[in-house]
């Protein structure tokens, strides 16, 4: 949109992923003289709202200077060498499909710094949170700027430990074992991946993503493909999580503070299915085609579990957790993620790409929501929030009622919202799924997708059922309604919620080019 | 005559040498000092240690071969190549790292221990172990093993009224020694069927030998094989080594730990990959099954550490030691199976290289919260973060370089080299193992880290840290954090030839 020269973009861009990290070290010595603050606390949560500031600033930028009308090719690119022994090289570039993530990761990491800065969570001192956080960040959307298998991997990594001090240290209930659920999990997962990506840089004699999609898996034999993308298929499956690897998740969610559960949920989850569309799918088409069938089976099972599970969870004197049950929604939602990506389609993958971002928008918002409500209830458990007739949520604080209605509207995939357009999509890529794959079995997901459709909208208004709808007695506590930092912290995901619902053509009109490009064998 | 007098390269000799030289004035300076200024024998010791150190430089410049037989200047016992440089560097770093340890124990142990002899000892077994790699013929080899380890045990056992010194230093030597004898007899079988001492020659005649030594010959490459297993503590060798380290004085612990295992793998190497490549496929199946086991049971053991129990951090980084000492098998015992046995050797070496660093950086911490906290328990180094921030900082970089996480960056990727010389050379399953070996490890070394974090029960009590302590930890965490950023500096070796 705006004319950037391609090399200010690239340091645009390797400043997006390096300032977090020296911000992270930042944060960890005491503040020079003139930037103090009312106190070491709140000068440390401020200096975390000015580095994601910043790097929101910078991504923001990056979008404008992305160059719109050829979204396939590789922007901003840096190729330097780092590690010839192992030729890993530092290799980072943004194409359609990587952008809004990155514009994504920067948007929610500054919007949790920025409720943080009024609403810091409970635990020790916010200057390691705010290190942690920082890195993160880095780690993150270094996942998404990075093409080399090995640095992938690195920034895979690299958000474990942050993550895992995120959920130990701030967390609420039982977070030292939801902690160590996630770490062991998602470890386990990536060491397998590990192999997996080692496997197919040596036999392919490159690790360079761009040079291994181009060739588009020719170089490798059929049995290394179907083993390599079997190993780096589960380390991603965990991370996504697809069913049945996604039990880490649930406690993780519940147990982690307001901004872990955003950032796990919005940014983090994502890492995964932007492995699949970005390494398994053009770097071992061959592999892909023989497990896609399976991929495809265990997502529909996982939106019908996780919608099951959500509706278990919100029945009545089930003492169902809010936040659990967001978690589980989450498995649903990451399965019409999945299952787009199986149809090998460009219309589902896409349709993939489109619900991600949306999931981490809403999701993200929902998280956002629900923390509130425990810091004013104190609970989040439905059965005490709704006790008989429900929490009048819509009385007692309506803007926070009307919000959280939204954001479950939003969740079920209402047309008109972000939710709605990147599942139908991954379906109608399933009804018409690649040549070779075999089109009764996907439509057959297809359906059983559909029949989840009905069960996500049918828990989700449930659940605003009871905790925004009932009667408020009269000598009922009055509930604080939303604050302006809330407000703040939250508009932005209820605007582009908004946006990507009624103009899906913004986001579409990025990654469709660049999936095109992708199947078709490689990026330019 | 003049041909039995060989000329010998002094320079190329140096570095082993001054060790010793070192070791042997050390010793006989202690007889004229007076017993307050014993701490000058330990900054001479540390002093030579850095001088052997240097000497490497001027060696850099090509491969140098001394003690040459007259009749054949090809054949050599002792050379100074790239392998040999490097490993050098590792045994003569790792061991100046130690003794920089030492030199605060020492003076914290008020004349418990004497100091003279301590320190020839140590200087004289890392004479021998620099000796090691340099070494061609098996007789060197043997010599050069038992230089190393004789005086090991000594130091092991160098508490003076101490019963848990001396009965490890004696379960030490029984079970050192009986592999030893061993591998002795090993040794004499290949001589017998092939005639020669030196390894370049047995690679060539033990490929023609007569049908009917076929089944010695094979069982000297076995028996051969224990001895230098024991030394890497490789299981079921490795029974030795947590009561070992815990008897032995801190430092001294590290010191085995590093230079004690850069001794035994790098005579692995040097017996299999060079003096026996043909027989791969006897020393290959061996030593992946030795890999599996040694970080299987290390791992376990490991993760089975109480952390209230007496000395549990010692502990807990001995068996971790007996787990890394199976990563180190793996690309050894993929050279094995691979075309390119050097490139899967020097993997070893980057991997022997960046565990030296860190080891001895996460055994300095232990010895600095051991002044305070005698029994120092894994449960002592609660909150270390309140009172010794950067101490803490670096101990949990230490320990996540070797778990191999981010930030530990070159841990991660001394990992990777391991890995891909593992699938590289067909050994999908070893590879296997280590990953799920990789994730147990993480398990105690993340609970370690995790709790240096926490909130410290009662007052945190601030400690001067004595400058050679704060020496060492500096020394490996530069080392670690450097490596990190440019881990290219030790991974080269895994992607040339050492030889």
């Amino acid at each position: 949109m705006i004319d950037i020269s391609e090399s200010v973009m690239q340091i645009l861009l390797a400043f997006i992923v390096v300032v977090p990290l020296i911000g992270a070290l930042a944060a960890l010595l005491p503040a020079p003289p003139g930037l103090k603050g009312k106190s070491p606390e709140q000068a440390v949560l401020r200096h975390g709202v000015t580095v994601t500031g910043v790097v929101l600033i910078a991504a923001i930028v990056l979008a404008l200077g992305f160059d719109h009308d050829h979204p396939s090719k590789m922007q901003a690119a840096t190729d330097i060498s780092w590690i010839p022994a192992l030729d890993v090289r530092i290799h980072l570039g943004i194409d359609g499909i990587s952008l809004p993530l990155l514009v994504l990761t920067a948007l929610l990491t500054f919007l949790c710094a920025l409720y943080s800065y009024f609403k810091m969570p409970a635990g020790p001192s916010p200057k390691a949170f705010v290190a942690l956080v920082l890195v993160l960040e880095s780690g993150t959307l270094a996942t998404f700027a990075v093409l080399d298998l090995l640095l992938f991997f690195l920034a895979f990594e690299m958000v474990l430990i942050p993550m895992y001090f995120l959920i130990a240290r701030w967390g609420g209930e039982g977070r030292t074992q939801a902690a160590w659920r996630f770490i062991l999990f998602t470890l386990l997962g990536s060491v397998v991946m590990l192999l997996g990506l080692l496997l197919i840089g040596l036999k392919a004699g490159t690790f360079d993503m761009v040079a291994l999609a181009t060739d588009n898996g020719r170089s490798l034999t059929a049995s290394v493909q179907v083993i390599a993308v079997l190993a780096m298929g589960i380390g991603l499956a965990v991370k996504t999580p697809m069913w049945p690897l996604h039990s880490w998740l649930p406690d993780a969610h519940t147990s982690a503070p307001t901004v872990g559960s955003v950032l796990l949920a919005g940014v983090l989850l994502k890492m995964g299915t932007y492995g699949f569309v970005r390494i398994i799918l053009p770097i071992a088409p061959d592999g892909s085609h023989t497990f896609a069938p399976y991929l495809a089976a265990f997502a529909v099972v996982g939106i019908v579990y996780g919608s099951l599970a959500c509706l278990a969870l919100a029945k009545r004197g089930a003492r169902g957790d809010l936040k659990r049950l967001i978690a589980y929604s989450s498995v649903g939602h990451m399965g019409f993620v999945l299952l787009g990506i199986a149809s090998m389609t460009p219309t589902g993958v896409n349709g993939a790409l489109f619900a991600n971002i949306a999931h981490g928008l809403i999701t993200g918002l929902l998280f956002f929501l629900v923390g509130a409500l425990k810091d004013r209830t104190g609970t989040t458990d439905l059965d005490t929030l709704a006790e008989k007739s429900g929490a009048a949520l819509y009385g007692k604080a309506p803007r926070l009622g009307g919000l959280l209605a939204f954001g479950a509207v939003a969740s079920l995939g209402l047309p008109g919202l972000a939710g709605f357009w990147g599942e139908m999509l991954a379906m109608f890529g399933a009804f018409k799924p690649a040549a070779d794959l075999s089109r009764p079995a996907f439509l057959a997901f297809m359906s059983i997708a559909a029949f989840g459709t009905l069960l996500t909208a049918a828990y989700m208004l449930i659940v605003v059922r009871r905790v925004c709808m009932g009667a408020a007695p009269q000598d009922a506590p009055q509930l604080a309604d939303v604050h302006t930092y809330e407000l703040a912290a939250w508009t932005p995901l209820i605007a582009l919620t908004v946006v990507a619902g009624l103009w899906p053509r913004a986001l579409l009109g990025l990654t469709d080019p660049a999936v095109q490009q992708l199947l078709a064998g490689g990026t330019r | 005559m003049s041909t039995l007098v060989q000329s010998v390269d002094w320079l190329a000799v140096a570095p082993p040498t001054i060790a010793a030289v070192v070791g042997l004035v050390v010793l006989v300076a202690d007889l004229f000092l007076d017993a307050r200024r014993k701490a000058l024998l330990g900054w001479v010791s540390v002093a030579g240690l850095a001088v052997a150190a240097l000497m490497l430089l001027p060696l850099l410049d090509g491969d140098r071969a001394t003690f040459c037989l007259a009749g054949d200047p090809h054949l050599c016992s002792y050379t100074a190549d790239r392998f040999t440089l490097v490993i050098q560097f590792l045994v003569l770093g790792g061991a100046l790292l130690a003794a920089l340890l030492s030199v605060t124990v020492l003076e914290d142990a008020k004349r418990r221990i004497p100091e003279g002899e301590f320190w020839f000892l140590l200087l004289s077994s890392a004479a021998g172990a620099a000796l090691l790699p340099a070494s061609r013929d098996l007789a060197t080899l043997v010599v050069a093993l038992e230089v190393a380890s004789l005086p090991a045990f000594a130091l092991v056992g160098m508490r003076y009224g101490d019963k848990r010194s001396s009965e490890a230093a004696l379960k030490f030597f029984l079970s050192s020694v009986t592999a030893t004898a061993v591998s002795l007899m090993g040794i004499s079988f290949v001589y017998a069927s092939t005639g020669s001492l030196y390894l370049t020659q047995i690679a060539d005649r033990i490929q023609h030998v007569d049908g009917q030594l076929h089944v010695l010959a094979q069982t000297g490459v076995v028996l051969t094989l224990v001895g230098f297993a024991f030394k890497t503590a490789a299981v079921p060798f490795h029974f030795w080594v947590p009561d070992t380290y815990v008897g032995a004085p801190l430092p001294v612990a590290a010191y085995l730990s590093v230079v004690g295992k850069a001794v035994g793998f790098s005579g692995l190497i040097l017996v299999t990959v060079v003096a026996l490549p043909s027989y791969s496929d006897v020393w290959g199946p061996a030593l992946a099954a030795l890999a599996c086991l040694t970080m299987t049971v290390g791992n376990v053991g490991a993760l089975r550490q109480q952390a209230t129990r007496a000395y549990s951090a010692v502990r807990l980084l001995a068996w971790s030691s007996v787990g890394q000492a199976g990563y180190l098998l793996v690309p050894i015992a993929s050279a094995g199976y691979s075309k390119d046995a050097q490139k899967a050797i020097g993997s070893t070496v980057a991997y022997a290289l960046m565990y030296a660093a860190v080891n001895l950086g996460a055994f300095a911490v232990a010895a600095l919260v051991g002044r305070t906290r005698t029994l120092n328990r894994i449960t002592d180094y609660r909150g270390l973060y309140a009172s010794n921030p950067l101490a803490a900082l670096f101990l949990a970089f230490f320990l996540l370089c070797l778990a191999g996480l981010p930030p530990g960056i070159i841990g991660l990727f001394a990992k990777v080299t391991v890995f891909s010389a593992a699938v590289d050379a067909g050994l999908g399953w070893l590879a296997v193992v280590m990953a799920v070996n990789v994730v147990i490890a993480l398990f105690y070394y993340l609970q370690w880290t995790a709790l240096l974090f926490r909130a410290p029960e009662g007052e945190p009590e601030k400690q001067r840290v004595p400058a050679p302590l704060t020496a060492a930890i500096a020394l490996s965490a530069v080392l670690g954090v450097a490596l990190s950023g440019a881990p290219q500096l030790v991974l080269r070796f895994s992607d040339t030839g050492l030889f």
